[in-house]
């Protein structure tokens, strides 16, 4: 970065490792916050509003409380594993920030070759963390959360990586930076069904919403963090809300055009926070709203609904970038005219087809 | 590719059922229910049902109270619905006593009984949906909202929000404050508005119909063999209700439907709730028409000595039909007083419901069978 006037790789290294993490953590709160403000008015209620004005500092109050709690590890939980299984889950989130582009070209390796494979990478690593914790705990509930985690991955991960191939199509570069600049348009109006299977694909993955199976209160308690309390819960609710940052961001850069937006250019990064508001919005919006798929309902639902669709969305948008594709070096804003109703259409028939099947099952007892 | 294959079988996974101890400490077995459940990965294999973490003895409690002291604790017994456990007591006592209630208590008690209803319903509603995975309690939410309302009636009434103590031996503790009608009224009015907009929310979420339809059904015979009653019974095609099956109080003075489910599934008996919302709105209707002038309840002793004998009385609450059975031996006290409970019987067909289903549907089930551990342990 020629502006830094040091001009040095590791000082630039330095500079945005320590602001990713301040900007992660500052950001988990206010999320945190935004995040139950948001239910207030859902709910008909209104959300934390003790804590200073708006509640603004009910995170903080949270995170002193949790602080304080006392860390108790189970008698039967596997110490080591335990201890390390909220670091394992954390540390990925963070990691995806590293590819992140917070403004032209700003981020710690923003324009890093394999970007966009790389977040796909590590962020299915988290799972690793969360497993771990179910094992670990020496819990029959957190163990049911744990395998019902690797079966969510398995089922989603297809899906999303299909949905990103779209967009990489389009682009024609996999660093997040050049997929930033290939948007004239914001992709979610080129391919609005890419953006839907990746919206609903990374809600699987942060493990949010209508997928929260894998620490569903109503049944398996709390899951994988069920043994977990103080730091280390803290920890997974941070990775939790890291995680959907992340996502948020990934899909702001992916479909939003990122830091992209009208204005001085110097406010690329308000544009690419406010792109990420609207995206942790959506995701606030479904978790509010819907109640919880049952586990061989989310894995017919990633398998039977998400990956075929996911596969014609490839093939449309492949279709179309070799008949318009060159036309003034990239897709023509008129194509929106196409694949909207197209995705309408192939939501549509794909919906009369698809059955969520999985009934009784029969068991000799 | 033969060591290949070689080596898949002797890689076979051997599983085995594990034993998963839902409860007393669960947050969704509404109490201290306990569920011992066999579990063949995420499917259940067995599931016993063990209870018993909240028993107060109330019937034995109930012999060394007087007639009128016992009905407190039958508010402990639904506590979601505790005017309709005043009711079944004190209409047992009536028949046991051959007392006469004047016709301005019996059109209270109706009107309790029914807002009751539609308070209980909200609730079974809102914390099936809770059970389902409404993971941050909106659909709950939105039932609480008018439940409050109700609430607020029943405080006018006796000044008491949740335990009521309000049904007397002979009518109700006080008649109704002048500014109970006009809430009454406004109530019932808008009502139907805010079943509808739960109706537009809920009836054709697709999650909501894949979690609920043909899960857990309870088919017809096994329903009537476990003597389930209330919504329980009526979602398995049962039009069993004992309004019209032995009307008691004024509900023969009333038009009412008996809504029926077709499959016995947890989405019927979520249909036959929102249903019966309706009707219980239909009853309150014509009860504020009908509504008589006159005493609220009939002149009697302070201390109650029916005459040795003994009786049953029964009423249809949310959850069923609960019933008690009191025997007398001319003293103040019930010599002995049972109750039929509703809810710890239509449990018991728990089991069939679920099993070859998986975790998450054990929770749906038992949600949908609204039970409230005070009355199932007593």
């Amino acid at each position: 970065m020629d502006w830094w006037p040091l001009g040095n790789f590791w000082a630039h290294f330095a500079v945005f490792a320590l602001a990713i993490i301040v900007f992660v953590l500052l950001m988990v709160m206010v999320f945190i916050w935004f995040e139950r403000r948001a239910f207030g008015p859902f709910q008909m209620r209104w959300g934390p509003n003790r804590a200073s004005p708006w509640g603004a500092l009910q995170p903080v109050a949270d995170a002193i409380k949790v602080l304080l709690k006392e860390d108790i590890v189970p008698a039967v939980a596997d110490k080591w594993v335990h201890f390390i299984a909220p670091v394992v889950g954390f540390l990925p989130v963070l990691l995806i920030f590293a590819v992140v582009p917070f403004h032209d070209g700003h981020g710690l390796i923003p324009d890093m070759s394999i970007g966009i494979l790389y977040v796909v990478a590590i962020s299915a690593l988290s799972v690793v963390g969360v497993f771990m914790a179910g094992w670990s705990s020496g819990n029959k509930y957190s163990l049911l959360g744990g395998m019902r985690v690797i079966a969510q991955m398995v089922s989603y991960e297809v899906p999303l990586v299909l949905s990103i191939i779209s967009v990489v199509l389009v682009a024609g570069s996999l660093s997040m930076n050049e997929i930033v600049a290939a948007q004239e348009i914001p992709f979610f109006v080129l391919m609005p069904l890419g953006f839907l299977i990746f919206l609903i694909a990374a809600m699987a993955e942060i493990n949010r919403g209508p997928f929260d199976l894998l620490e569903a209160d109503s049944e398996i308690v709390a899951g994988f963090h069920i043994e977990y309390s103080g730091m280390k819960f803290a920890m997974f609710y941070l990775a939790e809300y890291g995680h959907a940052l992340a996502m948020s961001a990934v899909a702001a850069t992916l479909f939003f055009g990122g830091w992209r937006g009208p204005g001085d250019e110097y406010i690329g990064f308000l544009w690419f926070l406010l792109k990420v508001f609207f995206i942790f919005f959506l995701l606030i919006w479904a978790r509010v709203t819907f109640p919880r798929l049952r586990v061989d309902h989310l894995m017919g639902f990633g398998w039977k609904f998400l990956f075929p669709l996911a596969l014609m969305n490839v093939f449309v948008v492949a279709a179309e970038m070799i008949v318009w594709g060159e036309i003034d070096g990239g897709m023509p804003w008129w194509i929106v005219f196409i694949n909207l109703p197209a995705a309408l259409v192939l939501i549509y028939l794909w919906s009369r087809l698809f059955r969520f099947g999985g009934g009784r099952v029969g068991v000799n007892a | 590719m033969e060591s290949m294959s070689s080596l898949s079988t002797d890689m076979e996974l051997k599983t085995e059922p594990f034993v998963l101890n839902m409860g007393p400490q669960h947050p969704s077995t509404h109490g201290v229910f306990r569920m011992r459940v066999l579990l063949d990965g995420e499917v259940v294999v067995d599931l016993e049902p063990i209870f018993g973490y909240l028993h107060r003895g109330i019937e034995k409690l109930a012999e060394t109270r007087t007639y009128t002291q016992v009905i407190p604790l039958t508010d402990r017994l639904l506590y979601l619905s505790s005017m309709a456990c005043n009711h079944a007591y004190v209409r047992s006592v009536e028949k046991l006593a051959g007392i006469h209630v004047p016709e301005r208590g019996e059109y209270i008690r109706v009107i309790m009984d029914e807002l009751m209803r539609i308070s209980s319903h909200l609730m079974a509603v809102g914390f099936f949906l809770n059970d389902l995975g409404c993971s941050v309690y909106t659909p709950l939410l939105y039932m609480y909202r008018e439940r409050e309302k109700i609430l607020d009636m029943f405080e006018m009434v006796c000044g008491q929000r949740l335990t009521y103590n309000y049904m007397r031996v002979g009518g109700v503790s006080g008649d109704v404050p002048e500014e109970f009608m006009p809430v009454l009224k406004r109530f019932v009015a808008e009502m139907p508005h805010f079943i509808a907009e739960y109706e537009q929310l809920l009836a054709e979420n697709e999650i909501l119909l894949a979690r609920t339809k043909g899960v857990g059904v309870l088919p017809r015979e096994l329903a009537i063999n476990a003597s389930a009653s209330g919504p329980v019974l009526r979602a398995s095609g049962v039009k069993w209700d004992i309004r019209k099956a032995d009307p008691y109080s004024v509900y023969d003075r009333f038009d009412f439907e008996v809504p029926i489910g077709q499959v016995g599934d947890n989405y019927d008996r979520y249909r036959v709730r929102i249903m019966e919302m309706h009707q219980s709105l239909r009853i309150l209707e014509q009860a504020m028409r009908q509504f008589p002038a006159g005493e609220a309840c009939a002149k009697l002793p302070q201390l109650l000595r029916p005459a040795v004998g003994e009786a049953y009385g029964r009423v249809e609450t949310p959850q069923g039909e609960m019933g008690f059975y009191v025997v007398s031996d001319n003293s103040i006290a019930p010599y002995r007083m049972h109750i039929r409970p509703p809810a710890l019987l239509n449990l018991t067909a728990l089991k069939d419901m679920v099993v070859g289903w998986k975790v998450a549907d054990v929770i749906a089930t038992f949600g949908s069978i609204d039970i409230a551990m005070g009355e199932v342990d007593r």
